[in-house]
């Protein structure tokens, strides 16, 4: 099953290139009158395989290395290129996406494309390396974008000034919804991690984050709502939902309670230690919960190392 | 430990994301509950579960785990194929029993957390 996300960006970017990107642009041409002995030299001089044929700035043919094989042996190296050459040629123009020249290439079984503008003009010429080589460039060109936005992002806090920046990442989660479990947690741990975030503090966060969503899917009638503040000293992570509320946070705080239904139980969740993990990864944790109104939950985890808590869940060194 | 090689030695089936099987082990965690796996899986470890519905790669993706082992046969639910192949986490399948998974995983020299954290 193919999905349109399944896309790799080498086919995205066939279809986005255009021919014009990725041509020779000085192109090497012959004239019908020359011989093939001269074509030879042409082909040997420039080291290509072929060319096209130009008359009076008029493409009116192509030939290669295999015309000039098959002249050759038949004797025929002082003949002119006119009679040993193809005349109908294919040709493409300059501002069609790549992947005409692609289906041109294999449908055709030619080695090499003339590129022609609006007019009919030759304006370039294409082949399977030109391509290539066209796709590597591209994909080396958004590799250095990527690395350029992610050094943007990191440095997204000393760019903006005010008093006291902080982005805000909101995410809606639905009640019972297990597929998108972890989605919103798994995008605020992304987030961090493209802001250049300590890797073990993001942990922490993710645990949190996670916990908090999946409570919010496990428990809640209607669903609520993860905001991730994040803040170049500290993430805040709330989450709010609108019911049915905690009946004893005490007795909630405690490893092992858990109201989740069997069926909830069954998929590995409500193991009554979700509350607890958060606790153990927060710096600060604040839980506000009114019987039939909902439950504010507030969890703070420091971007400092030296400030946060070593306890918890980034005991993972040694 | 390469996860390559804990797939020959097990006999386990490669279910999803083949080509990420070059992951380093840094140790083992088997549970069924999702949160005590949050609490104390750490990153590089692989997970033995026989729990099959999609969280198991949420849970495994934010925690940076190696790959997870479903056993006892159960059948990956398509979303979580789907899941893991967007997030690139290994799942191995096998009708082996979380027990024996886990000693076998130990023979292998693939140890617990505590290991690290104590």
């Amino acid at each position: 099953m193919v999905k349109p996300k399944e896309i790799t960006r080498v086919q995205e970017l066939i279809y986005e290139l255009k021919i014009a990107d990725v041509m020779t642009k000085r192109v090497i041409t012959v004239t019908p009158d020359m011989t093939m002995a001269e074509f030879k030299e042409v082909l040997r001089v420039n080291r290509i395989s072929g060319t096209p044929v130009v008359e009076n700035d008029r493409l009116v043919g192509i030939i290669s290395l295999e015309d000039l094989i098959k002249a050759l042996l038949a004797g025929h190296i002082e003949t002119p290129v006119r009679e040993r050459m193809t005349r109908n040629v294919f040709t493409i123009s300059d501002h069609e996406s790549v992947v005409e020249a692609v289906k041109v290439f294999s449908q055709r079984g030619v080695g090499r494309l003339p590129v022609v503008d609006e007019q009919g003009n030759l304006v370039g010429i294409i082949t399977q390396g030109d391509i290539t080589h066209g796709l590597l460039k591209a994909i080396e060109l958004d590799y250095h974008a990527e690395e350029i936005s992610r050094y943007r992002a990191s440095h997204i806090f000393e760019d903006i000034i005010s008093d006291r920046t902080s982005l805000i990442l909101r995410y809606k989660v639905d009640a019972r919804d297990f597929t998108q479990g972890g989605e919103a947690s798994s995008k605020i741990k992304r987030a961090l991690t493209r802001l250049g975030g300590n890797p073990q503090i993001i942990r922490r966060v993710a645990i949190a984050a996670y916990e908090a969503e999946m409570n919010i899917i496990i428990h809640t009638d209607h669903g609520g709502e993860i905001v991730a503040e994040i803040q170049p000293e500290q993430v805040r992570i709330l989450a709010v939902d609108h019911g049915p509320g905690i009946a004893d946070i005490e007795q909630a705080m405690q490893p092992g309670f858990s109201t989740a239904p069997e069926w909830i139980r069954e998929m590995g969740f409500g193991a009554g230690v979700g509350l607890n993990n958060i606790q153990k990864c927060a710096d600060e944790m604040h839980l506000e919960s009114t019987l039939g109104v909902g439950t504010r939950l507030q969890i703070v985890v420091y971007l400092q190392p030296d400030e946060s808590k070593l306890a918890g869940g980034d005991d993972e060194t040694s | 430990m390469k996860l390559r090689e804990v797939v020959a030695k097990l006999g386990l089936e490669v279910a999803v994301a083949a080509d990420t099987l070059d992951r380093e082990i840094s140790g083992g965690y088997a549970s069924d509950l999702l949160s005590c796996v949050m609490a104390r899986a750490r990153a590089g470890n692989v997970w033995v579960t026989l729990q099959s519905h999609p969280n198991i790669v949420a849970v495994a993706s934010l925690l940076g785990l190696a790959g997870i082992i479903v056993t006892e046969g159960a059948c990956l639910d398509p979303a979580t194929i789907e899941k893991a192949n967007e997030e690139k986490i290994p799942i191995l399948t096998t009708s082996l029993t979380t027990f024996t998974v886990v000693s076998r995983l130990a023979a292998l020299g693939i140890q617990g957390a505590e290991r690290e954290s104590n």
